[in-house]
């Protein structure tokens, strides 16, 4: 249980996808323009890591690792398809992201009014992909460290997102040079931002 | 070079997309496409050419493919053809790599893999690869590899200078002597806020230079 904490709050502080890693850094800049957008995003990422991070484990450690395909038999156990790795998990992303959607608007059409334009933009978030291929670099013990690792990636995605977002929103009233208005300053928020979260590093509970 | 198609290969309109994508129309400062995976690699010149190579010919070679299949594409399936055309060149790219770049290989780590959902992929074929013909398409494709590239090699160029005081792995701060005057290499540059605020800066200076380029409404 200790473990799973640890991992869970090393996602989210000192691994931030998007100040240690940078990714989704696409929809990161493009959709915190406003705070309640991109706090359906951020919930929409944390929604989709939860469920794709494990889905990818069971499938990276039942069929794609070295050895992985044993229980089919012995004359398996030499068969290595890790190189299908990226083909298979983008698969496995946007056929996910395409079920969620689905069954979000079935059962629950508020969420999905306020979810629903970002979950097709999921797919080629780059913080998706990248949780599922460093779970598969890190090579977690099982599914519930994987589960742990994605739900964590997920909340520290929010986490960033809402707090630039609260930033720009005041960002409104400042006086910013011209030619820095807009990307130039989010990109210098973003990096003193990163600087403050690495106070965290280090970090173990 | 056969010359004999109705627009000549090097039209004026075909150079515009090569070059336009370096400076006025570059993915990276303007379109804003393409950052999540060009930060991460940066800290030395030499991952960041690796990576700037394998992004050109993902994009060209793909928008080849996509331009050359568009009109078979059914719209609504559209975004998992691109992403199967997508990551089977990057799964060929990183087995190439594994095979004669193992080092570098492993220094770019998943930021291999990422390119899959690098935006400027998705980006120029849904932009431009849907729309358009296979040679212009191919030169779009170059055009934004080497944009995106350019940005690559002048933020890793600084952190490499200025973090570790090599280039390319030779130790130029150190042969210019630079050292005994007191001169120390800036840990900051090293670590991954620098690459972000490295950007803003370049950004800052591009929009200074062409004032077309600032953006109007702030935000």
């Amino acid at each position: 249980m200790e473990n799973l904490l640890n991992i869970f709050i090393k996602a989210i502080f000192v691994e931030n996808m998007v100040f240690a890693f940078f990714l989704g850094m696409c929809s990161y800049l493009a959709v915190s323009k406003t705070l309640k957008t991109s706090f359906g995003l951020g919930i929409a990422v944390v929604f989709v890591l939860v469920i794709t991070v494990p889905v990818n484990f069971i499938i990276e450690n039942y069929i794609l690792k070295k050895g992985a395909l044993v229980w089919l038999g012995k004359g398996f156990a030499d068969v290595d398809l890790s190189f299908l790795s990226f083909i298979v998990f983008i698969a496995v992303i946007a056929a996910i992201v395409q079920l969620v959607e689905m069954v979000i608007e079935k059962t629950s059409p508020a969420l999905y009014n306020s979810l629903g334009i970002f979950l097709p933009l999921i797919a080629v978030n780059c913080a998706i992909l990248g949780a599922s291929l460093f779970m598969q670099e890190r090579e977690y013990a099982n599914i519930a460290e994987a589960t742990a690792f994605g739900a964590g990636s997920g909340v520290g995605w929010l986490l960033a997102i809402v707090g630039i977002a609260a930033i720009r929103e005041k960002l409104h009233y400042s006086n910013v040079p011209d030619p820095l208005k807009g990307l130039g300053i989010t990109f210098i928020i973003t990096g003193l931002m990163a600087i403050a979260f690495m106070g965290f590093m280090g970090i173990t509970l | 070079m056969s010359n004999q198609e109705k627009e000549p290969l090097f039209s004026a309109r075909n150079i515009r997309l090569l070059t336009a994508p370096l400076h006025k129309d570059n993915p990276i400062t303007i379109q804003v496409l393409g950052i999540c995976s060009a930060l991460a690699i940066t800290v030395k010149l030499k991952p960041a050419l690796v990576m700037a190579l394998s992004v050109t010919i993902v994009v060209a070679i793909s928008n080849v493919v996509i331009a050359a299949l568009r009109s078979y594409i059914p719209e609504r399936i559209r975004i998992i053809v691109q992403l199967v055309v997508i990551a089977t060149l990057v799964i060929m790219v990183d087995q190439i790599l594994k095979a004669y770049a193992f080092d570098v290989s492993k220094q770019l780590s998943v930021f291999v893999g990422l390119i899959i959902t690098n935006c400027i992929l998705m980006g120029r074929l849904e932009a431009f690869a849907m729309a358009n013909r296979p040679w212009p398409s191919f030169l779009d494709g170059l055009g934004n590899g080497a944009g995106y590239g350019l940005i690559l090699i002048i933020v890793s160029f600084f952190r490499e200078l200025l973090g570790s005081g090599t280039i390319l792995g030779y130790p130029l701060m150190e042969k210019i002597g630079i050292y005994s005057t007191g001169y120390e290499n800036n840990g900051l540059f090293i670590l991954p806020p620098m690459a972000l605020i490295l950007v803003g800066l370049i950004i800052w200076v591009q929009r200074s230079k062409d004032r077309s380029l600032v953006e109007e409404k702030q935000s």
